[in-house]
């Protein structure tokens, strides 16, 4: 049987750019009692199963997932880490 | 001068664009589907608003990929007119043909109701029947509309003429109050506000008519230049 490599795609607001939703949870957290919350910043999180077990060329293929349709570069950054 | 309506899973504006379209200028218009593969009848394409593909990932991010895009990204080449309406203003910009990106509204919350808007350029194929300056009543309903774009691409939207509108009062966070942009060309626009809903006092405004009588005239006065020449 092919190997199959697991992907854990990872895609955040720039920091730059100001996240309204993680300002809003920090709020609701220091209302809560954790004062200690500096800043929360949402972001997306994504699996990938690829049908391939060439890590080489997942890491171009993911590269160009990311770039075309994972994550909005005007906004976005993106990470991600090959498994399997 | 021939209308097409781009209609996606999801598109809930669609009907508006035809029927503003329909009554106002009295012009063919048809519905397209987003399998389409060919534009070339159209003189210029309206992408309405909703929310195609259910919003998934982001706002316009899969549409962007669908067949017909190509074809509007052609026809934006050929020099023909496009105007995305709130998620067909995101698709724009996901699609490269619009510069910048639209955020989550600052507020978090989705906001549906009239806004005042500025018309900031009047020499744009969609705006000439304006007077440069004037405010108009077009109602928005979106929850993504804060436009950002980085700082050298504000300062050539700034020097290009490429703001069109500006909110009086920003309703979401839009980065220098930009309710709707143009391409370099001027041949593309998108903007938030619904311009199809505000076409007959019955509506609450009718001041988006003019968007409408604009490009037709704009049209036209090319269309009647090249005839006589």
């Amino acid at each position: 049987m092919r190997d199959m490599l697991k992907v854990k795609v990872y895609v955040t607001i720039k920091q730059s750019v100001l996240d309204p939703q993680g300002v809003a949870v920090q709020g609701a957290l220091h209302s809560m009692g954790f004062h200690e919350v500096g800043s929360v910043r949402i972001g997306k999180y994504m699996e990938l199963q690829l049908d391939t077990d060439d890590r080489f060329e997942a890491e171009a293929r993911v590269k160009a997932m990311c770039e075309k349709l994972l994550a909005n570069t005007v906004v976005e950054d993106y990470r991600f880490e090959l498994e399997g | 001068m021939k209308f097409a309506v781009l209609v996606f899973p999801g598109s809930n504006c669609d009907i508006d664009c035809y029927k503003a379209v329909e009554d106002t200028l009295g012009e063919p218009v048809d519905y397209v589907w987003h399998t389409a593969t060919d534009l070339s009848a159209y003189d210029c394409i309206l992408v309405p608003g909703g929310f195609s593909y259910g919003d998934y990932l982001r706002c316009g991010a899969i549409s962007r990929f669908a067949p017909v895009m190509a074809e509007v990204a052609k026809a934006a080449e050929a020099g023909k007119y496009v105007l995305g309406i709130c998620n067909g203003f995101q698709i724009l910009t996901e699609a490269g043909l619009l510069p910048g990106t639209l955020r989550r509204n600052m507020s978090l919350k989705f906001r549906c109701h009239d806004t005042l808007l500025r018309v900031e350029n009047n020499s744009n194929p969609f705006t000439s029947e304006y007077a440069l300056g004037e405010e108009i009543n077009i109602p928005i309903a979106h929850g993504e509309g804060n436009y950002y774009c980085d700082e050298a691409t504000l300062a050539q939207l700034q020097a290009n003429g490429q703001i069109i509108f500006r909110y009086v009062n920003n309703p979401n966070g839009s980065l220098d109050d930009i309710a709707g942009i143009s391409n370099e060309r001027g041949n593309v626009v998108g903007m938030m506000p619904h311009p199809e809903r505000a076409v007959s006092s019955l509506l609450g405004s009718e001041d988006g008519k003019k968007m409408f009588t604009s490009i037709l005239k704009t049209w036209r006065d090319q269309h009647e230049s090249a005839s006589v020449r």
